[in-house]
């Protein structure tokens, strides 16, 4: 699981980026401007564009405080890829942390094993609602993959109208 | 950045930074603590007049911040909220905790 470097069809994909950082918090906003940065070719409006750097925020947060605990550890990498086929986004957030036993439960909104750290378990109901598409895999001990899909640029057609 | 945090009477007014993330939000919370206990406010002001990014971490500011003063009959508002941070607070359930105010 969480193999990223899978075979895959790149006829299809009309872009791609690969990003690893380390899991401090400084890089969650660094993480929101690269996404938006990607997709700012496919004029995204501003909702679309604001609706992905709070998907993103949420996965990467995650990845930081529940996959590698908070601790800051500057060798703690965070994976982010994003990939475009066509107008399609898919961004995946990838961590080498402790992971998850039950994906169900924590996928629930209001779930949440940090209430001491304030954390209102709103972050995958934020994602599910932001995006077209959320698919989550989780290991206990190995890490987690969060793998996210929209499409971007309704926008776009309104401009070519002109 | 200490004028973000002002208190009147007796309310704590905070202005809320142009992103309200996981990074920027346990120092906010730390800081409205520390003044509401050593100012004995009862009621938290949110502004989100220049806030233009906010995730999860500003629900979890929001629901803090409400449980540490709501036992004592506190209440916390937001004003100046975007359509984009009220859908949030709405998604979250906050909408019977935070009383939105128009300005
Ligand atoms: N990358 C991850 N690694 C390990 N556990 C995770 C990861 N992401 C989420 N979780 C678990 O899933 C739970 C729910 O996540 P979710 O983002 O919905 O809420 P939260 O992070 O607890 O709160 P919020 O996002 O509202 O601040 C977390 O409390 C945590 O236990
Ligand atoms: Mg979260």
């Amino acid at each position: 699981m969480i193999e990223v470097t899978e075979k895959k069809d790149y006829r299809s994909i009309t872009n791609e980026m690969r990003l690893e950082f380390a899991a401090v918090s400084d890089n969650e906003s660094f993480a929101r401007m690269a996404v938006s940065a990607f997709i700012a070719p496919l004029n995204p409006t501003l909702e679309e564009l604001s609706d992905v750097k709070t998907a993103v925020s949420e996965a990467v947060t995650n990845a930081i405080i529940h996959g590698y605990g908070n601790r800051g550890c500057i060798t703690d990498r965070v994976q982010m890829n994003c990939e475009l086929r066509g107008d399609i986004l898919e961004v995946e957030i990838i961590d080498r942390g402790v992971g998850m036993e039950d994906v169900d439960r924590a996928m629930q909104p209001l779930f949440t094993t940090r209430p001491e750290w304030e954390r209102s378990g709103m972050g995958f109901a934020f994602m599910e609602a932001f995006m077209d598409d959320l698919e989550v895999v989780s290991e206990p001990e190995q890490g987690t993959l969060v793998r996210m899909y929209k499409k971007i640029g309704l926008g776009s057609w309104i401009v070519s109208e002109e | 950045m200490e004028e973000d945090f002002k208190v009147i009477d007796n309310y704590l007014m905070i202005r809320m930074p142009e992103e309200v993330d996981h990074h920027k939000s346990v120092d906010i919370s730390q800081r409205a603590d520390r003044y509401i206990v050593s100012k004995k406010v009862g009621n938290v002001v949110f502004d989100f007049e220049r806030t233009t990014f906010m995730d999860s971490s500003g629900v979890g500011i929001i629901l803090g911040r409400y449980r540490k003063i709501s036992c004592f009959g506190g209440k916390v508002y937001a004003v100046n909220a975007g359509s984009r941070i009220r859908r949030l607070l709405l998604l979250s359930g906050l909408e019977n905790i935070v009383q939105l105010v128009e300005k």
